[in-house]
Formats: C-alpha cells, structure tokens, sequence
C-alpha cells in the first residue's frame, strides 16, 4: 500500500515536472537556470584569492597586474567586494570596494594611497574598460540573477561537456552589450563561456572559463579566464591563486575605513 | 653640485636602485619610488636673485612595511627625500609616516606621524587640516609633512569616528633665496609666532564622522588648536630689515564635506567655520564633476568639472580662492599605460587673474611613470595673492621608477 502510494506520488510529481517543462516559455526556462546556478554558488560567505592579469595586444606583447580579491555574501542583495593593486607598482596600494546592488546602481569607492583619499565614484560607466584589461567593469562585478532578463536557447556540447545555452539581456541601458551568450554545463551549473555582443549586436568579445576546482565540497571556481576581444584582437588573461572560502571576514573588512589598511 | 652631476646621480639612483626590493615572507615588505624632476622657467624672475632657466630635483620615498600578530598590528615607515639642485631649502628630508597601527574587531588604534586626508572637491583642500602642508615640494598643498598623533576609530552602522590627539605642531616652511614660485619678501622661520604659550607643543584635537547614506557620503568634523596656516606679520629685524613673520593662531574650525553620486554626477561641497584667526570667518568650495564614460566603446572618459569658491573674508584672504570659478577637464585612457590628462583653470571673478594647470601622465613598461605639469599665473592682479607668482609659469617633467 504504502508502496504503492509513493510510486503513485513520484509518477504524479513527474508528470507535474514534465508539464511544467513543456509549458515553460524560453524565457522561464533561461530564469530557472540562472537561479539555479545561483542558488547552488549561495552560502560560501566569504572568498580571498590573489590574481594575475596578463594583457596582450595584437602584437602579443604582454603586460602583468597583480591584485587581491575578497568578496562577501550579503544576505538578500549583491555582494562586496575589494580589489586591491599590487603591481604596476605606481598603483601599489589602491584598492577599488564596490558594494553591487540586485536593482539599481552599485556602490563603489576608490582608494587613492598617494594622497591617502577615499573617493566615491560614479558607477555608471559599467561598460568600461577594468585597469586597461579586455574585462569591463560590468564583467568583473558580481553576477546578479536580476542583472538581465534571460532565454534558454538550446542544449549543446562544449568540450565534452553537455550544456544550457542560454542568452542574456542586460537590464541596465548602460551596459555596453545587447545580449551575452552563456554556456553553463548541467552536470554543475557552472559557466564555461560568454559570448558577448555589442550594441550593434556585433560579437564583441569570447570569456572561457578553465580548470574548475571545487572548494568546501561545494562550490566551483575557475582557475583561469580568458577574454579574447574578437575586434581588436586583444586578450586578458586572469590566473587565479590561492582561493579561500569561509575564511571569516566581516562587513567590517569592506567598510571605507578598511581601504585605508589595506596592503 | 653642478647641473650635470646632479642629473647624473640622480639618473644612476633612479635606475639602478634594486628592482624588486621586496623582503616578502618575514612580514618585511619594501616599496616606493625614487623621481627625477624638472622644471622649466621660461620667464626671467621677478628678484635678481632667483634663478633662471632650469632646475633638477630628485626625490626618494621608501615605504617599510611589517605586519604581525597575523595582521592585526603594522608598523608602517615612509621617510622621503629631497634633493635640489638650486634651493637648498627646497632640499630637505622628512618623515612623512612612521606609525603603530592595531586592528581590533571594534576599533582601530595608530599611534605615531601620519597622514591624513578628508574632503571630496578637486580645485582646493578645504576641510583637509590635519597636516601641515609641505609648499617646498608643490604649490598644490598635496604634499603634507607627516602629524605626531594618537588616532582612535570606531566604525559602527551609524558612521566612522576619528579622534585625533596630536601633542605637537610642524611649522611651515617657505621657499627662499634662489628659489622660484616664492614670495619676494623674506619669511623669517627662525622666529616663528605662536598664540599659545605653549607654542608648538600646545595640544591640538580633531574629531569626525563619516558616514555614507544611500547616494550620499557625509563628513563631519572640529579640529581645535594650532592653526596649520600661519598668517605673515611683517616685523623689524634687529639688523633693520623688514622681515615677515609666521605667526599661528590657536584655532577652532568645523568643517562640512559631503559628495552625492549619482549617474554620472559627482555632487561636491565643503564648507568650513573658523574661529581665533581674523575673528571668524565662513569658506567654501562647491561643484560638480560629470564623466561621459566609455566614449564609442573606445575606453575614453572625459569628464569635466566646475567648483566655486568664496571665502568671506574677501583679499584678505590667506588663500587665492575668495571668489573664484574653477573650469576644468579630464581625460582617462584607460589604456595598458594609463595614461591621463587633467586640465583646469581656477578664475578669480573680480580681478580676471587665472591660475592654470595641465597635467598629463603616462606609464612606461612595468616600472616607470612619466608625469609633466604645466603651471601659468595669467593676468595676475596686484590684489591677488598669486601676484607674486607671475612670473614663475612653468613646466615640469618627472620619471619616477616605483620598486
């Protein structure tokens, strides 16, 4: 009986989840698997790591910045996250604190160390470009479900890889893209690719994702981005080290004061 | 120390100083710059006996640092190091931060010479008090000397509060003798004035709140002691000579400084109230900054900016900005080598005299950075402080090497 009653349930619960699928518009299906990669990347809390930004022109010359990254989780809006400069050594010390925002325009503070200044900054110019890189800023900040309006497109093989392709439209007007394609594998929700369009519905510029490590059993984090600009021909690399998860820190660790200590 | 040698050994320490000088792994990190500049006077001075033509200079500022107690105390060190060629006065050395920092998980305590910034305009430093000005290095009173403190802060949900506790004061210096951009009047700093009987070691505080809500961040402050602006009373030498005086007031001063961000606007006052010197009297310098961000997708930001500036005490002022607009430019590459324009004019509304500023800087390879600065006093009036400048435009060229 009970038996019975269970197999009863699972085949209605199926049925349910197949209708439901079916009945998902593209633009539903898109939402589900934005929330869900976010829902599975919620609750690392705080995140350290060091990287390595190498710039290429078109010549293939290189240039390096080296920078420090820590993110925290606020509960029910955007992260906060600190960026700090250690190489070029003229920029040594300046750190860059952005506290994003689900809706509406983010916070963000620079730290000037020459002149010891804190200055607020307009946030608006989301679509330029991030310490001369091929990331602009609106790529380097966190990634907010309510950031676009989304539509699964179809599924595909990356590398091996079954995949969602889904296309995402950026809700602010300021954004420099029309819409960004994004593969996300189904395996892990994680992002493998972005292409990005420009406003002339152009392609802009290709983001892989490599070498995913998982941390605390849980959450997955790349070890290598690489962004190739399709027009310029020009490319930024970002080699990730030393990630730590749930090391501890506080809101107190992302206030304006903090910028002033940072090293 | 001829022109010559003096470029050259100036050159020899700029480039061949370790590259990276970093003691990482035992706590010990060793960072800064050395500079090489030159200024260029293409007008014949004012007195006989300031110099004409060309002028090197060469700047060092290290920065030792050492952290411990897995980070929750520093020790900061940051000597600096003029060396001119023509002005043995604008030679000089100086302590610009030497402190004892520890972090707790409700306030922070820094004991020993800091420095300290407060304040949101770009064409004048106007709630920014706490450090004596080093006028030696620039006219743009970016250059502070190092303050002896006690910093106490607490950052709490309602704002950040500073106390400051400083036992002692840092005179002024002036540039003097062969030096350009000086007044043409001798400044006797041998003898300086102070209100206090205490003189230099008359207790001085400052306190303030800092605060950020929604699109605003708010600053509010009270410093209470040895003005840092010391007013030039003409005196008699013994030799009979006229001579002026440096004297500092005992002052209170409240200030304001507060910036609204919003879209591409930056929204910026201070104000300040202070008493004891010339009785009271109100200052303020307000605007805006506006940025066209990522112009055509190419990178560039320009951004424009306007301040005005009034002081109620009119020429009489201490400083040039009584009644004065700021107009001014900014251009951001946001290119591999960051290169940056700025480029502003500050006018007074009554006279016409304008003071203006270009700089532009560019980094070169992994290292270096080349900065130049052109500075013109035009139309100077007689009733403007800059007067005494008007001869004095210049440009200058700087290759600093970071390590």
């Amino acid at each position: 009986m009970e038996m019975k009653g269970q197999a009863l349930l699972s085949t209605i619960l199926a049925l349910l989840a197949a209708i439901l699928l079916l009945a998902s518009t593209p633009a539903q299906r898109g939402l589900e698997i934005a929330i869900e990669a976010d829902r599975r990347d919620t609750g690392f809390r705080d995140l350290t790591a060091e990287l390595v930004m190498i710039l290429r022109n078109r010549h293939g010359q290189e240039s390096i910045r080296d920078m420090r990254n820590r993110v925290l989780e606020v509960d029910g809006d955007g992260d906060k996250s600190l960026v700090i400069f250690d190489r070029p050594r003229d920029v040594k010390g300046t750190a860059f604190l952005s506290f994003s925002h689900k809706s509406g325009p983010d916070d963000q503070w620079l730290y000037l160390p020459a002149l010891k200044r804190v200055k607020r900054i307009a946030s608006n110019n989301k679509s330029g470009p991030f310490m001369g890189s091929e990331f602009a800023y609106e790529d380097i900040s966190s990634q907010e479900v309510d950031k676009y309006t989304y539509k699964y497109l179809r599924d595909e093989t990356l590398d091996g890889q079954e995949c969602f392709i889904i296309e995402r439209y950026p809700v602010d007007k300021r954004s420099g893209y029309s819409r960004q394609v994004v593969w996300i594998d189904g395996a892990e929700y994680r992002t493998q690719k972005i292409d990005f369009y420009d406003r002339k519905d152009e392609l802009l510029k290709t983001l892989t994702f490599q070498g995913y490590q998982q941390y605390l059993g849980k959450y997955w984090r790349a070890d290598e981005m690489d962004m190739v600009n399709h027009q310029t021909g020009k490319s930024t690399k970002l080699v990730w080290e030393n990630y730590k998860l749930q090391s501890g820190l506080k809101a107190r660790d992302f206030d304006k004061n903090s910028l002033k200590r940072v090293r | 120390m001829r022109l010559k040698e003096f470029a050259l050994l100036g050159l020899f320490l700029t480039l061949s100083l370790p590259g990276a000088g970093s003691l990482q792994g035992q706590g010990l990190e060793l960072t800064g710059y050395v500079a090489l500049e030159s200024r260029l006077f293409p007008q014949s001075p004012l007195l006989n006996q300031q110099f004409s033509g060309a002028n090197v200079s060469f700047t060092a500022q290290p920065e030792f640092f050492f952290d411990f107690a897995s980070g929750s105390q520093s020790l900061l060190f940051v000597p600096y190091l003029r060396a001119d060629q023509r002005d043995g006065n604008r030679t000089h050395f100086d302590i610009r931060e030497l402190f004892w920092l520890h972090v707790a998980d409700n306030y922070e305590l820094s004991v020993g010479l800091r420095k300290i910034y407060w304040g949101v305009t770009e064409s004048q430093h106007l709630v920014d008090i706490i450090n004596q000005t080093d006028q030696l290095d620039n006219l743009d009173a970016e250059d502070k000397l190092g303050q002896p403190m006690v910093n106490l802060t607490f950052v709490r949900n309602w704002g950040a509060v500073d106390l400051y506790l400083m036992p002692y004061f840092r005179e002024r210096a002036f540039l003097e003798g062969e030096a350009r951009l000086r007044a043409p009047v001798q400044i006797n700093t041998d003898r300086p004035q102070f209100e206090s009987d205490s003189k230099e070691w008359h207790f001085t505080w400052a306190a303030r709140w800092f605060h950020t809500l929604g699109i605003f961040d708010i600053g509010l402050s009270h410093f209470s002691g040895t003005g840092r602006e010391p007013l030039l009373m003409p005196r008699q030498s013994e030799a009979g000579d006229l001579a002026l005086i440096p004297f500092y007031h005992t002052i209170n001063q409240t200030g304001l400084d507060l910036q609204a961000t919003t879209g591409g606007w930056l929204l910026k006052l201070e104000a300040i109230s202070r008493h004891g010197q010339d009785n009271q009297f109100f200052a303020t310098v307000g605007g805006f900054e506006y940025t066209f961000g990522n112009i055509k997708g190419t990178g560039l930001d320009v951004g424009v900016l306007t301040e005005y500036h009034y002081d109620e005490r009119g020429k009489a002022a201490t400083s040039p900005f009584d009644d004065d607009v700021f107009l001014g430019g900014r251009l951001a590459f946001n290119d591999v080598q960051s290169t940056d324009f700025l480029a502003g004019a500050v006018i007074d509304r009554d006279t016409g005299s304008a003071f203006l500023n270009i700089e532009a800087s560019r980094r070169f390879g992994d290292r270096y950075k080349i900065e130049a600065e052109l500075r013109s006093f035009l139309n100077a009036s007689p009733q403007d402080p800059l007067f005494v400048l008007r001869k004095d435009h210049y440009l200058q060229f700087e290759i600093s090497r970071y390590f």
